[in-house]
């Protein structure tokens, strides 16, 4: 009898994880303008009502639709952490932690795991946290790395230089890079941040063409149909011609006011040849208050016709693909009409990295 | 009308007295009929939130409903349920932000309040995340409009607040680049119509209008160019109002009558088949600032920059007593009974008697701020019973007798 019910037990848990696994496809294939949401909903009860058992399925799928299918699984998961925690039911964190461990799992999914081992037992993240200080994660570096910086906070001289260097080597956020760097300094270290960062520092720039009414964003410009660095082109006013610029910011900033001269109604443009060793997949992540397209290798990345309503470093983290060798990165920025002082600003900055803002190419 | 749409309409909202289900209340106007405000209010509970906001709290039945957002790019967004009764943690419900986190350092991600239609709570953030739960924090659906939209946000922070309605929820998701409204079906999160918009930033949110008390809801959407009258099922314009109108703080209906913030304050009402709005009243002596309105008692109360209440009569626009207040405010003014409450950003509580022929200041109560973080109060209050619930990046409080 007793083999009975352990049969019966094991066949309907088997038979739950099966419907749990086909409702979890269900969240990982949600579209575009809500396409799937409503077999979706059902879906998500029937992944929550599966409890923890469901958890593998969960992470085994995050990461592989969209971001939005992400958030369906993730809610799906802090939902049935959350049951398990009030039912004082048991949940498979050694299985969750091993699926955080492996590497070879999507960053969404590892992130996701190590989020709900934090939400069911903050003692175990809170142990495993240190081991993440090279993770391929960004976000997963970070608690690992602001360890680091605490403790080099207690240390002076040499300790406290090889500390803050040792955070250094691991760091990749703004916040925690800037603070990590101004404490070097204070110990009469140096710190290269555009090189650390892997911002594009040399460039050519041309221009100005016009920009009235705003209507240079969707004009092409004769540097959109060739980048030929000898020629000369009918810019606004007068003839204009290619020339180089090296930023001298710590933060990379091209800023157009200083080989071109502070004007409005305008629009320029900079190019610079990144190499890469292999083809890859790479981010160029763009800080810009001016509206910009950026080209690679002569394809359309993105654009954002948006005014001065702010800058900041990575403020657009455009995906791509690298090819082996040289790659032509071409950016347009242009300058609207407003005259107030917060106005001025005719810049980006542009940095090439991996998904863990890992700098990745020397630039030429 | 049938026994179909009289049980459609009886359903759309099923919330009680009590409730201050969307920003500025049940009727957007800052005012909850059956509240009572204390003259001297005193904080009863507080609680620790997880993350930053300036999205005022909601309140259906017994729960508060709290967002939020946290981490390094404020990438993680929170909905927190509380128990109304004592602050105790209901639910919390945590995702990820798939629109730009950018916005301005005073603002935050969390700068959208949540709205419910008293079986359903829908959160926005300022990336375009939308999530609908129920009440028991099962989600029901979730969308990322940049996801759909990649040139929808605002590097300066998105801030409109959605607003439900029947069985449409209404989303301003306006900005310079690709900007839209958008009317999403309640029960699944998919578009039931959207609008192109000007291309302009636009943080002010949508409110209700009904020509009177049995006329069907209207949408109102507003924007630079003026406001528009949207039928909410189909997403089509009944009615527009082309003066200009502020792109920050928002309209208040009330008795079929619109009053905008619009050069100055604008009283107008909306005529059908397309007709121009009737105007009632202009008057240009008050600036709306980037606060909203609060209509009540008759009057029509705006705060401006340098903290002066100023008043205006409903009927003939007609300016009434100024009061200055202690300022700088970014919470629009709430009101119940003959009491005004407005809080300042470093938090000080300031209740008003306006029974008379002049506005009182009967009761003052600072809130403690976090200093070392220079937390501000940037969320407008919200009213239920004899409670106010209001709330900061640290902390929700509520405060009462």
């Amino acid at each position: 009898m007793k083999l009975l019910l352990a049969t019966f037990l094991l066949v309907s848990h088997s038979i739950v994880r099966g419907a749990a696994v086909d409702s979890v496809q269900v969240l990982a294939s949600v579209g575009r303008e809500g396409s799937g949401n409503e077999a979706a909903s059902a879906a998500w009860k029937e992944v929550v009502k599966a409890g923890p058992a469901a958890l593998p399925a969960v992470l085994a799928a995050t990461g592989k639709g969209s971001a939005v299918a992400d958030n369906w699984l993730r809610l799906a998961g802090d939902a049935i952490v959350d049951g398990a925690l009030r039912a004082k039911r048991p949940l498979p964190l050694v299985e969750v932690e091993a699926f955080l461990r492996d590497t070879s799992h999507v960053d969404a999914a590892r992130q996701l795991a190590f989020d709900l081992i934090r939400q069911a037992d903050a003692v175990r993240a809170d142990a495993i946290e240190p081991s993440l200080i090279a993770d391929p994660v960004q976000e997963l570096r970070r608690g690992a790395v602001q360890r680091v910086i605490d403790a080099a906070k207690t240390k002076t001289g040499d300790a406290a230089k090889a500390a803050y260097q040792q955070a250094l080597d691991a760091v990749r956020d703004e916040d925690q890079t800037n603070f990590i760097a101004a404490e070097l300094k204070k110990l009469n270290v140096s710190v290269d941040l555009p090189r650390h960062f892997g911002f594009v520092m040399k460039w050519n720039v041309i221009g100005p063409f016009d920009n009235t009414e705003r209507k240079g964003f969707d004009t092409v410009f004769p540097p959109e149909k060739e980048v030929r660095l000898d020629a000369e082109y009918d810019g606004k006013g007068a003839k204009v011609k290619w020339q180089p610029f090296e930023s001298r910011d710590d933060y990379g900033k091209l800023d157009f006011n200083k080989p071109l001269g502070m004007q409005k109604e305008v629009t320029a443009y900079a190019v610079t040849t990144i190499d890469s060793p292999t083809e890859r997949d790479a981010e160029l992540r763009l800080g810009c208050k001016n509206a910009w397209k950026v080209w690679l290798n002569g394809e359309l990345i993105f654009g954002r016709d948006e005014y001065h309503r702010g800058q900041q470093m990575d403020q657009y983290k455009l995906k791509c693909r690298l090819r082996k060798g040289a790659n032509t990165v071409l950016v347009k920025a242009c300058q609207n009409e407003q005259k107030e002082q917060w106005t001025v600003e005719w810049e980006f900055q542009l940095r090439v990295c991996d998904s863990t803002g890992t700098a990745l190419l020397a630039t030429k | 009308m049938t026994a179909q749409t009289l049980a459609a309409l009886a359903l759309s909202f099923t919330a009680v007295a009590g409730d201050w289900p969307q920003f500025r209340g049940p009727n957007s106007s800052g005012v909850a009929a059956d509240a009572t405000m204390a003259a001297q209010p005193k904080i009863q509970w507080s609680v620790s939130l997880p993350g930053r906001g300036l999205a005022s709290p909601i309140i259906v039945g017994t729960k508060v409903f709290v967002s939020c957002s946290s981490g390094p790019k404020q990438e993680r967004l929170h909905l927190i349920c509380f128990n109304a009764a004592d602050g105790a943690k209901v639910w919390e419900r945590q995702l990820r932000a798939t629109g730009r986190t950018m916005s301005h350092p005073k603002t935050s991600i969390a700068a959208c309040t949540p709205c419910s239609d008293g079986r359903r709570v829908f959160a926005l953030w300022s990336c375009n995340d939308v999530a609908a739960f129920d009440l028991d924090g099962n989600l029901l659906w979730t969308r990322g409009l940049t996801t759909d939209y990649p040139n929808v946000s605002n590097s300066l922070g998105m801030a409109s607040s959605p607003l439900v309605i029947g069985e449409t929820l209404v989303t301003m998701v306006e900005n310079d680049s690709e900007s839209y409204t958008l009317g999403l079906d309640v029960k699944t999160g998919c578009n039931l119509w959207k609008l192109d918009r000007p291309k302009a930033a636009n943080w002010t949110s949508p409110i209700v209008w009904r020509a009177n008390a049995e006329a069907a809801p209207v949408v109102v959407i507003q924007g630079s160019k003026g406001l528009t009258g949207i039928d909410p099922a189909s997403g089509s314009k009944l009615w527009e109002y082309t003066d200009g109108a502020s792109t920050t703080s928002s309209s208040t209906a009330i008795g079929g009558v619109i009053y905008a913030p619009s050069n100055g304050f604008t009283a107008f009402r909306p005529k059908g088949s397309g007709a121009a709005p009737e105007q009632l009243w202009r008057q240009k002596a008050i600036s709306p600032a980037t606060i909203s309105p609060l209509l009540l008692g008759g009057k029509l109360f705006s705060i401006n920059n340098a903290g002066v209440i100023a008043t205006a009569d409903l009927k003939t626009g007609e300016p009434g007593w100024k009061l200055r207040l202690t300022g700088p405010f970014s919470a629009s003014p709430v009101g119940a009974g003959q009491r005004l409450l407005a809080v300042n950003e470093k938090g000080l509580m300031q209740v008003v008697d306006i029974s008379g022929a002049e506005g009182v200041l009967t009761g003052q109560l600072q809130l403690p701020l976090k200093e070392e973080t220079k937390e501000m109060i940037l969320s407008t209050p919200s009213l239920s019973g004899a409670h106010v619930f209001v709330r900061t990046d640290s902390t929700l409080w509520r405060l009462g007798e």
